[in-house]
């Protein structure tokens, strides 16, 4: 987080202007510090400038039981808490070689794809404001209530739900949930609908985005580009389907692929996204399994409340996991999973201890970042607001 | 899902692409391997570290041609005391591989891999701003997350978690 320079726009050596865009700039999502070189209007040289928000996460989590990072995890994409709650729970399983129940899996992936959505909402509204169409946003943020809505059902939390634990899930989903589910699944197609009536065949919106920032695969993946980001350049991968975690095999769906490389299909694949999210929601209802939500492991899990009020082991493995934590056997792990940014990674090392030794995360939004260099130099400075956009940044997973 | 024990010999790991090619290219740089828990870990030598990673991108039937993460870690008070940590993915062949290089704590810096993958800049920058390891040839070598004026380097173990008073 460098400090220079200093002032808000001042002249260089070679006749360019250096600019400062951010960090209070409403369409860097955040507290993104852009540092532009401009000639006249046109981006010479572009630097990004991140930090504002560093809190030293991996530093924390290693002064914690391992149960106790999970709360952590929220915080730092805080538009995906539940991806970032299963990278992290999924790593210590693997560590742990502990076995999932089915329907915590299920439920999981019910879960994981409404944060999809719930993020994707935030971010086409947003993306459609930056470049003047203010009632998407409204829109967008109508649905979002009701996914929000949902997440508090579950969690009680609206954002910073926590409501995956190592070893399953931390409640059973209440009376009536799946209903309120299947009611908004069947309702939010049209929405999706709604959104491209508005933006897909626009002129105005299709000239802010066609052929703006580009993109192409070879920079893409030298650059470290992932999730929508890569696939809108034409790189066909997706982790929940290349690599399947938490049940995904079972789930049908297809990877929105764009070789376009602009902003533009950017924008199509994260819309297409938000349909076979939706698909996967109704997949997830439909198939849910019954059984326990927590796996059978008295000294990783905490008991159910009723028990710890009959059985005197069940009270001693909770008071011993709440004062002790638990060992994890040594080790190293990483675990990635398709956030709805892209790559998601946690790497996590045991030294055999209750205590994580290390815990790093490998931000999509920060590998995502590193190419809008690339996108804006040589173009216009309106069209850096659509780049921004169109990689989709949440400052708190880059950060951390 | 039990865990299996891993397995530490470089024999039985032969048939795995990105051992083959690294050991194709020069045995003596490969100092270990290790198969845990589903993941190849491979240890390189500190000087080998860029050759290698440009060996395994342009590697003919499973190229690891992206860089997924650089991160470290730091085993004080032990020696060699960081490991500096790479994490490899094959977009064509869906493999992973993790690279592994030790370094000591009174020269902590090893060659930058920014010309293999521009994508290292960040990854190298968040490491030599967080454990004080440098990476020559880096373009831009500078404080990523902490201020300019900061003192010490946050994630290392002697670092207390509250930060000095």
């Amino acid at each position: 987080m460098p400090q220079l320079p200093v002032s808000f726009a001042e002249p260089s050596q070679d006749g360019t202007l250096i600019l400062n865009m951010g960090p209070q700039h409403p369409s860097t999502h955040g507290v993104l510090r852009v540092v532009l070189e401009i000639e006249g209007e046109t981006i010479v040289r572009l630097r990004p400038e991140i930090g504002y928000l560093h809190t030293g996460i991996e530093k924390t989590c290693e002064a914690k039981f391992y149960q106790q990072v999970v709360p952590l995890t929220d915080r730092i994409d805080y538009l995906a808490p539940m991806t970032n709650n299963l990278c992290y729970c999924l790593a210590v399983e693997k560590l742990l070689g502990l076995e999932i129940p089915a329907k915590a899996q299920w439920m999981r992936v019910l879960m994981n794809e409404l944060t999809r959505i719930n993020s994707h909402l935030v971010w086409l509204g947003t993306h459609a404001m930056d470049l003047g169409a203010v009632t998407v946003f409204l829109y967008c943020f109508r649905e979002r209530e009701d996914v929000l809505r949902l997440f508090e059902m579950v969690s009680g939390q609206r954002m910073m739900s926590s409501y995956f634990r190592i070893g399953g899930l931390a409640l059973e989903p209440p009376l009536g949930f799946f209903e309120r589910v299947k009611k908004f699944a069947d309702r939010f197609s049209g929405k999706v609908d709604e959104y491209e009536g508005l933006l897909t065949g626009n002129p105005i919106f299709m000239m802010r985005t066609k052929g703006i920032a580009y993109l192409s695969m070879e920079d893409a993946i030298a650059l470290g580009a992932t999730g929508p980001t890569l696939r809108g350049s034409g790189v066909d991968i997706d982790l929940r389907r290349d690599a399947p975690y938490s049940g995904y095999e079972h789930f049908k769906f297809n990877v929105p692929v764009r070789s376009e490389g602009d902003v533009f299909a950017r924008y199509l694949c994260r819309v297409q996204e938000l349909r076979e999210s939706i698909g996967m929601v109704q997949q997830a209802l439909a198939g849910m399994p019954e059984g326990p939500i927590k796996a059978d492991a008295p000294k990783v899990v905490l008991p159910d409340r009723e028990k710890m009020k009959t059985q005197m082991e069940a009270l001693i493995y909770h008071f011993k996991i709440i004062t002790e934590g638990f060992a994890v056997p040594a080790g190293e792990v990483y675990q990635a999973i398709e956030s709805p940014r892209g790559e998601m990674g946690y790497y996590v090392v045991s030294d055999g201890t209750a205590k994580p030794y290390r815990v790093h995360m490998r931000a999509p939004s920060y590998a995502n970042l590193q190419t809008l260099a690339k996108m804006c130099e040589g173009q216009l400075i309106a069209d850096v607001v659509a780049a921004i956009g169109s990689i989709d940044v949440i400052l708190g997973d880059i950060d951390r | 899902m039990p865990l299996i024990p891993a397995i530490t010999d470089i024999e039985a790991l032969k048939s795995h692409p990105a051992l083959a090619s690294l050991l194709g290219w020069n045995a003596r740089m490969v100092q270990a391997a290790k198969f845990d828990r589903d993941e190849l870990t491979i240890w390189v030598e500190k000087d080998g570290i860029r050759e290698a990673c440009a060996i395994l991108r342009d590697a003919g039937d499973c190229p690891f041609n992206y860089l997924c993460d650089v991160t470290c870690v730091d085993w004080y008070p032990s020696e060699p005391r960081f490991e500096v940590v790479y994490h490899l993915l094959s977009i064509p062949g869906k493999e992973r591989v993790r690279l592994k290089t030790r370094l000591d704590g009174s020269s902590a810096a090893l060659e930058s891999v920014t010309s293999v993958w521009p994508a290292a800049n960040f990854y190298e920058r968040e490491v030599f701003d967080l454990f004080g390891v440098r990476f020559t040839g880096h373009p831009y070598l500078q404080r990523l997350m902490m201020p300019d004026d900061w003192e010490g380097h946050p994630l290392r173990k002697d670092y207390p978690v509250e930060g000095y008073r």
